[in-house]
């Protein structure tokens, strides 16, 4: 069992002489094998509550568990995929994937087939003596992937993993994620602005509100997925579905309906 | 403006022509005051007499030995005092930037440290180490210390904390973070404070060697003062000098060349 669960996190963070409530009570639970995406304002405390599974920060109060155990502190037993790539620049892409598995232990000889295992995996074959500013962004994520998932987590974090790539190759992603997720599922915390990702790519989404950030909704798109049979066509056919658009609609209103509270909030 | 700009940049051989005219002039105006008379030769020997007196030097040994053997013997304290300075102050600068808590402690005395001359450890260099080795070596690893672990220190605070928080999640611990990714992602700034490191280690080396110790370059300064051989002791001087160029023209190499390789930081 690789679940993760929060349970009633808090977060404060101090801001000048006051502090700034970031997190109220947050309860979250995401079983083995379920892919969740989180939506919601910036400012929301989405990218905190990955942080604190991961094991970067710390809730104020509350419990983070993973496969049952209390998170203090980062492991190798929950990769994170950062908006930013987060390669290192002076290591080689096979390097960059066989770094987790040098720290793990693993021997050379394991460690250069999972590498070539995991590459071919992300379509990226023979690349490894590149170095990553050798590759487009798309390429520099796929690496960043690939290095993630080469330690077998127990669950992967993914924090706006596509943010920061052009339309098209991000496209390209979700669906190679959706193939991947396929051959190799695992527990993915995953966190978007977009709310079009969300639905696309997760089997629940939960909507988080601002100013505190608290869960607002939670929507199930398995049955309609299913029901629509989205994994069988491209991703654009998929999101001119009928059920589609209802659960981007639903989603936006909740999203509309937040940042009027925190305007209104914001003008008394 | 594109005239003003390449006369600015110059062309490499107007500037190697320039440099040449500049040390022309210097050798020139000093060779002229040396035969004008106007001081005595004791006060100022001429360029040739120094000359003579290094070439000498290099065939018969002067107090104790040649000129290149007291070069010699005082790179020797220079290594092992900057090497010493290098191992310890990098890692503890890592250490620093790693770490908030070390920061906290270490700065407040660090800062004032650095601040003390190479030279003030001299008379302590003297009681602890007398006469002996540990002396010389200990005033270069005062001078040298200080920039390399701040350098070391503001280069680990400029690696992308990503690249931190990635190695932590992929099952690093502190050693493997610093080793593999603070120590390369801040190498070019700790091979800056490596070169100036070495620069102010062997300025200090000459002070500490004209009071401690019997031999190096120092040594011979201060047995050219006393023999009133003013030609001896410039030579020195122009030793001193030189092989402090060399030792900072071959780090500027190593400089250049590890940032080429690293340079492509995204």
């Amino acid at each position: 069992m690789s679940d993760i669960v929060f349970e009633a996190i808090t977060k404060v963070f101090p801001r000048g002489g006051s502090s700034f409530t970031a997190l109220a009570d947050v309860s979250l639970e995401i079983p083995d094998k379920q892919f969740l995406a989180i939506v919601g304002p910036s400012g929301c405390g989405k990218t905190t509550l990955l942080r604190m599974a991961a094991g970067l920060e710390v809730p104020s109060s509350g419990i983070v568990r993973v496969g049952g155990r209390r998170v203090n502190g980062p492991g190798a037993d929950r990769a994170v995929v950062f908006q930013q790539f987060a390669l290192f620049p002076w290591k080689t892409v096979g390097e960059n994937i066989a770094f987790g598995l040098k720290c793990k232990g693993v021997p050379r000889a394991r460690r250069d087939e999972l590498t070539r295992d995991y590459l071919a995996l992300m379509g990226m074959s023979g690349t490894e003596d590149n170095y990553p500013h050798q590759l487009s962004g798309g390429m520099q994520q796929r690496v960043a992937i690939a290095r993630s998932y080469a330690i077998e987590p127990q669950v992967l974090l993914m924090d706006e993993p596509f943010g920061s790539l052009d339309a098209q190759t991000r496209m390209v992603m979700q669906e190679e994620l959706i193939r991947i997720s396929r051959v190799n599922p695992r527990t993915v915390l995953f966190i978007t602005h977009s709310v079009e990702e969300a639905v696309y790519l997760a089997d629940r989404v939960v909507v988080l509100g601002r100013s505190p950030g608290r869960v607002t909704d939670v929507i199930d798109i398995r049955p309609v997925r299913e029901a629509e049979r989205w994994d069988k066509v491209a991703s654009e056919e998929a999101m001119e579905m009928p059920g589609f658009g209802h659960l981007r609609a639903r989603i936006w209103r909740q999203l509309r309906q937040e940042m009027q509270i925190s305007r209104t909030v914001a003008e008394v | 403006m594109a005239a003003i700009l390449s006369a600015a940049r110059g062309s490499r051989r107007e500037l190697a022509l320039l440099s040449l005219l500049g040390a022309a002039l210097f050798f020139g105006f000093w060779q002229m005051l040396a035969i004008s008379g106007l001081v005595s030769k004791f006060v100022l020997p001429s360029p040739g007499e120094v000359l003579i007196a290094a070439l000498t030097m290099m065939v018969e040994p002067f107090a104790g030995n040649t000129i290149q053997g007291h070069v010699a013997a005082s790179l020797g304290r220079w290594a092992m005092g900057f090497g010493l300075a290098a191992a310890i102050g990098v890692p503890l600068g890592l250490a620093m930037g790693y770490w908030r808590l070390l920061d906290a402690m270490v700065s407040p005395v660090f800062e004032a440290y650095r601040y003390i001359a190479p030279l003030a450890w001299v008379p302590f260099a003297a009681l602890w180490f007398g006469t002996g080795i540990g002396g010389p070596v200990m005033v270069i690893f005062t001078g040298a210390f200080a920039p390399c672990v701040l350098n070391a220190y503001r280069g680990a605070n400029l690696v992308e904390r990503h690249l931190v928080e990635a190695a932590r999640t992929l099952g690093a611990g502190s050693i493997r973070v610093m080793a593999e990714v603070l120590l390369p992602g801040a190498l070019p700034s700790v091979v800056s404070g490596l070169r100036v490191g070495a620069g102010l280690g062997w300025q200090s080396l000459i002070g500490a060697e004209l009071i401690v110790v019997s031999s190096g370059i120092g040594y011979v300064l201060v047995q050219g003062q006393s023999n009133l051989a003013p030609e001896i002791v410039i030579a020195a001087m122009v030793a001193v000098g030189l092989t402090g160029l060399l030792i900072d023209i071959a780090l500027r190499l190593a400089e250049a060349r590890i940032r080429q390789r690293w340079g492509q930081t995204p």
